[in-house]
């Protein structure tokens, strides 16, 4: 199987959506090389601005530029963008419902060996939570292509999480991205397991190693955290009865959330919540950290059949 | 203890040449830490080791026995990508068995790819996330005043962290309250991740801007012990106001191979460039030696 990181999925789609629409004008703060945005600077050198590391600027810069036309990408790692610069997020973007796109990278444990301090798990909560925030998380290179593109359409402000590491490419050209659509990429009888990001992938094969045990588990991508997929959700609910959300993300906020939100309110269902627990990353490989927290196809079908068992 | 008690003595060239030594300990230790981790920051932990080494060495009070022995110095390394650094010399003087060096980032290892406070001792507070720094020494400054302890605060900045509003928040508010015992060093090697401070987001002329906001301000070569040593003797009498040693450094100093290159930011060694820089360093040593 392929494998490429989102965040080279981004900086190629900006190059191709640069060339098409004059409109879009990336910002970056001293991370150009590491999110991805250096292949755009390159090609747009005059439609590029590195503002330094300066994350609130950043995001206000880009909030200046949309309001005199044009449609700006901020960019910098996730903890940086959600975390440093929540608050003018906010009040100078989502309040006005200003057209700025954040696209951030490195999201999650798999920003491996930097360790805690750079590895944001509770991004998704905080952009979640801003009223006129769209959240995508794309679960690979094709489908953060489909995001971007989509993203360019979309009147109003978007988060897009990716990550740094390469993750297996399960999606061809023909998938179409629809905010506010979840994706059923498997279908089963017994369990349901909801997934974001790079948990999609994981999420299949831990629905492979379930299968061998009598176990039919369906997955559906959940890549439009906000909004919401709540008839998919439903119908999960309705089919299995059982429902387990898998995130590379924290526990609380994210998706298992906000489907959580959804379950209680529409269709009450048993719900696992797998994520990272109340904890902070730590330093180590990328794949060694997926494991650690969990988070890999053995510990989720692991997961799965305890629960079911319950 | 007044401050004057504390003046120091200048170095003897004898000492100078030790500190010199040292240095070079230091930096074949953090090649070998990031080499074996196969990743890490090596050209902005590079360009600190004449200001750690003269720091831990020569100027600061602390116990490693006690780590929070509350007369100690204090150290906070805002630019905390140059952890390594800091690991090399806080192992060198007895906060840790050296072996965890070589651990460095590795699952389960105290020494986290950034500096944690929680995990590793003489670890004054966590940093990594650019800008926090200085803040944080200057709570620490007013708190200390607030006690009557006279101990010094020091927090080491980088000058593409400069560009963060946070650290012109804490420059301001130290110059306001007049923070004597808080003494920030500006790693000014010119260089970030994207390129050039200069190019990318200028922030000079920075000694003009900190005087405006009421800081002492002494410019120095950051690789020469003699003058860090007296800007950090100059810092401790001065009263009145906070210093702001502006260190001109170059990034990955040391490794010809590393210096003033920004690609060598956030890469480590790898086997031929590691065989090359031992082999430099090696090479310093002896010249030291042989005078
Ligand atoms: C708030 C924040 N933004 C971005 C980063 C990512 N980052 C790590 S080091 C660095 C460049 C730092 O440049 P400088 O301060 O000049 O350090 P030095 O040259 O001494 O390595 C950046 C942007 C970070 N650690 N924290
Ligand atoms: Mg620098």
């Amino acid at each position: 199987m392929d494998k490429k990181a989102t965040r080279d999925a981004y900086g190629e789609a900006l190059v191709e959506l640069g060339k098409k629409d004059p409109r879009i004008v990336v910002l970056d703060a001293d991370l150009s090389g590491s999110t991805r945005t250096a292949k755009f600077a390159k090609e747009f050198p005059d439609r590029f601005f590195n503002m330094g590391i300066a994350e609130q600027n950043l995001m206000v810069a880009a909030a200046g530029f949309a309001i005199t036309g044009f449609i700006p990408f901020a960019s910098t790692f996730a903890i940086f963008a959600t975390g440093r610069a929540w608050e003018p997020i906010r009040q100078s973007i989502a309040y006005s419902n200003i057209n700025v796109k954040i696209v951030a990278s490195h999201a999650g444990i798999t920003v491996g060996e930097d360790g805690g301090s750079h590895q944001a798990v509770e991004d998704i909560t905080l952009m979640r939570v801003i009223p006129n925030m769209h959240v995508f998380v794309p679960a690979d290179a094709t489908e953060t292509r489909k995001v971007i593109e989509k993203v360019v359409e979309i009147e109003g402000p978007c988060y897009v999480r990716t990550g740094r590491s390469k993750v297996p490419i399960i999606f061809d050209d023909n998938y179409k991205f629809e905010p506010g659509k979840a994706h059923r990429v498997r279908e089963g009888k017994d369990v349901s397991i909801i997934a974001t990001g790079i948990e999609v992938y994981e999420s299949l094969r831990a629905a492979e190693l379930l299968k061998r045990e009598g176990i039919s588990a369906s997955v559906v991508n959940m890549s439009s955290i906000k909004p919401i997929d709540k008839e998919i959700i439903v119908e999960e609910a309705e089919s299995t009865g059982r429902i387990v959300t898998v995130e590379e993300h924290s526990i609380y906020g994210g998706l298992g959330s906000a489907v959580a939100e959804v379950l209680c309110q529409s269709l009450p269902a048993k719900l696992k919540i797998i994520g990272i627990k109340d904890e902070f990353g730590i330093s180590g490989k990328a794949e060694e950290l997926v494991k650690y927290f969990g988070l890999d196809s053995e510990s989720i079908a692991r997961e799965v059949k305890r629960f079911l068992n319950e | 203890m007044e401050k004057s008690d504390l003046l120091l003595s200048s170095p003897t060239s004898e000492e100078i040449l030790n500190l010199k030594l040292k240095s070079v300990v230091i930096r074949r230790k953090i090649l070998k830490m990031l080499h074996l981790a196969k990743s890490g920051h090596t050209g902005g932990s590079l360009s600190i080791v004449e200001i750690l080494v003269a720091l831990y060495f020569k100027v600061m009070k602390y116990d490693p026995k006690n780590p929070d022995w509350g007369n100690r110095d204090r150290l906070i390394l805002s630019k905390g990508h140059a952890a390594p650094a800091l690991y090399a010399v806080l192992a060198e003087i007895g906060y840790f068995q050296e072996e965890e060096l070589w651990r460095l980032r590795k699952l389960g290892a105290p020494l986290q790819g950034h500096p944690d406070s929680n995990k590793t001792p003489g670890v004054e507070i966590s940093t990594g996330s650019l800008g926090q720094g200085l803040g944080i020494g200057s709570g620490v400054a007013l708190a200390l005043k607030l006690k009557q302890n006279s101990a010094m605060v020091y927090v080491i900045l980088g000058d593409g962290e400069m560009q963060e509003g946070m650290v012109w928040e804490a420059i301001m508010a130290s110059g306001h309250y007049k923070l004597d015992n808080l003494c920030a060093i500006l790693d000014n090697n010119n260089l970030q991740i994207d390129g050039k401070v200069s190019d990318i987001m200028s922030i000079y002329p920075v000694e003009d801007k900190l005087k405006a906001f009421g800081w002492n301000i002494i410019t120095i070569d950051g690789h020469d012990f003699s003058s860090i040593i007296s800007a950090l003797t100059l810092a401790r009498t001065t009263k009145g106001k906070p210093t702001f040693i502006i260190a001109h450094t170059v990034k990955g100093k040391g490794v010809s191979i590393f210096e003033n290159k920004a690609k060598y930011h956030g890469v480590a060694p790898n086997d031929e460039e590691f065989e090359i820089a031992m082999q430099e360093l090696q090479k310093q040593e002896e010249d030291l030696l042989n005078g």
